[in-house]
C-alpha cells in the first residue's frame, strides 16, 4: 500500500514489472534507468544471478513530481520470472500498488505468459488484492522479433487469451528497443495514482 | 495483509524524536523506519554519511522477507533480529511490528550490546506510540 507522509509531503508508490522468464521486465527497466539517467537521484539496483537472470529483484526509484502538493516517488520493481521464484514473487509484490505485465509476444510462450498471469492473481490474492480491482497494463513485448522471422502472436490474440476479462490498458512494445516503453510505464503510473487520489485527497 | 497503519504529521515528529534521541545521538550513522513492502517511513542520518536510503529499504525489506521464509520452513515463526557484520561499518535489523522494520547502519565505534539495548528501547518507545495510532 502506498506510503503517505505528510510531514515530508511525500508519497512513496511502488509499481512491480510481472511476466514470464525472459520476457523483457528488467529490459523495460534498463531501458527507462538509461533514458531517464540524469534527472534519476538514486541507481538501478540489481539482484541476479551469474546467468543475468534476475534472481530476487530490480529496483528503481524514480520521482515524478507533485501531485495535490505531494512529492510522488515511484518504485519500480521487476519480479523473476522463473517458474522455481514463486515465492519470491511473492515477496516483492509485497505492498504492490499497481502492475505492469510484461507478456512475450512469441507464439511458443503463449502458455507461459498465461501461467504467469494465474500466478499474478494467486499471489495477489495472498495479500487479498484483487487481479480486476488493482492498477493494471498489459505490454505485449517483443513485437521486433518479427523483423527475425520468429513466428508471434498477433495483438488480437494476445488481447483475447490475456486481456479478454481484465480489459484493461495494453501497449504492443519492444522494451530492446525501446517502443512503448515509457508510455507503458507512464499509463501504469498514471492509474495508480488515480487509484490513490481518495486516499491523497483525505490527508489535505 | 498489507502494511495497513498510517502515521499522522505528529506521529512521524515523534518517530524522528525517538530515534534521533535513541540512536543518532548514540552515533550510529543511519537509522531507517521501513514497511516491508520497502517503504521508507523515517531515515535518519548523523549528517556525515549519506547512503542510497530507497536502494536500501528495497533490498532490506527484501532481504528480511526471504530471511522470514527461511524461518518458516525450519519451523520458526521468523527471526525477528538480524546482524550483519562488516569490517568497518555493520548493519543491525530488528522487527518493530508486523509489517515495521528498523535498520540501523553504525561503524566500530559503537559497542553492539549497547545499540542493542537502546535499539529495543527505541522499538518499546515506537510500539507504544503505535498503539495509540491502531
Amino acid at each position: 500500500m502506498a506510503l503517505i507522509n505528510p510531514r515530508k509531503k511525500e508519497v512513496q508508490v511502488k509499481l512491480v514489472y510481472y511476466g514470464p522468464g525472459r520476457g523483457g521486465k528488467t529490459t523495460n527497466l534498463e531501458y527507462i534507468y538509461k533514458k531517464f539517467q540524469k534527472s534519476i537521484a538514486g541507481k538501478m539496483t540489481t539482484v541476479k544471478t551469474y546467468g543475468d537472470r534476475t534472481l530476487f529483484f530490480d529496483f528503481l526509484p524514480l520521482d515524478i513530481g507533485v501531485i495535490k502538493g505531494y512529492n510522488i516517488k515511484i518504485q519500480l520493481y521487476t519480479v523473476p520470472g522463473q517458474v522455481k521464484y514463486k515465492a519470491t514473487r511473492r515477496l516483492v509484490l509485497r505492498g504492490v500498488d499497481g502492475v505492469v505485465f510484461v507478456a512475450d509476444s512469441m507464439a511458443l510462450r503463449e502458455k507461459t505468459n498465461l501461467a504467469s498471469l494465474k500466478d499474478l492473481q494467486e499471489n495477489l490474492a495472498t495479500f487479498d488484492k484483487n487481479i480486476f480491482k488493482i492498477p493494471l497494463v498489459f505490454q505485449y513485448n517483443k513485437r521486433d522479433m518479427a523483423k527475425q522471422g520468429i513466428p508471434l502472436l498477433s495483438i488480437e490474440k494476445m488481447e483475447k487469451s490475456l486481456n479478454s476479462k481484465l480489459k484493461v490498458p495494453s501497449f504492443e512494445a519492444s522494451a530492446l528497443e525501446g517502443k512503448n516503453v515509457v508510455e507503458t510505464m507512464k499509463k501504469a503510473i498514471t492509474l495508480t495514482i488515480v487509484s490513490l487520489k481518495e486516499r491523497l485527497e483525505l490527508k489535505g | 495483509m498489507d502494511y495497513t497503519v498510517e502515521f499522522d504529521e505528529k506521529q512521524f515528529e515523534s518517530i524522528e524524536n525517538i530515534l534521533n534521541e535513541e540512536l543518532i545521538e548514540l552515533g550510529v550513522q543511519n537509522v531507517l523506519l521501513i514497511d516491508l513492502a520497502g517503504n521508507i517511513i523515517v531515515y535518519l542520518d548523523d549528517g556525515n554519511t549519506q547512503h542510497d536510503a530507497y536502494s536500501l529499504a528495497a533490498l532490506a525489506a527484501g532481504n528480511f522477507g526471504a530471511v522470514s521464509a527461511m524461518a518458516e520452513i525450519i519451523g520458526e515463526k521468523d527471526f525477528p533480529l538480524l546482524f550483519h557484520q562488516g569490517d568497518k561499518t555493520s548493519m543491525h535489523f530488528n522487527k518493530v511490528a508486523q509489517d515495521l522494520l528498523l535498520v540501523v547502519v553504525f561503524g566500530k565505534n559503537i559497542s553492539l550490546g549497547f545499540l542493542r539495548l537502546k535499539v529495543a528501547q527505541a522499538i518499546k518507545k515506537i510500539q507504544d506510540l503505535m498503539k495509540t495510532a491502531g
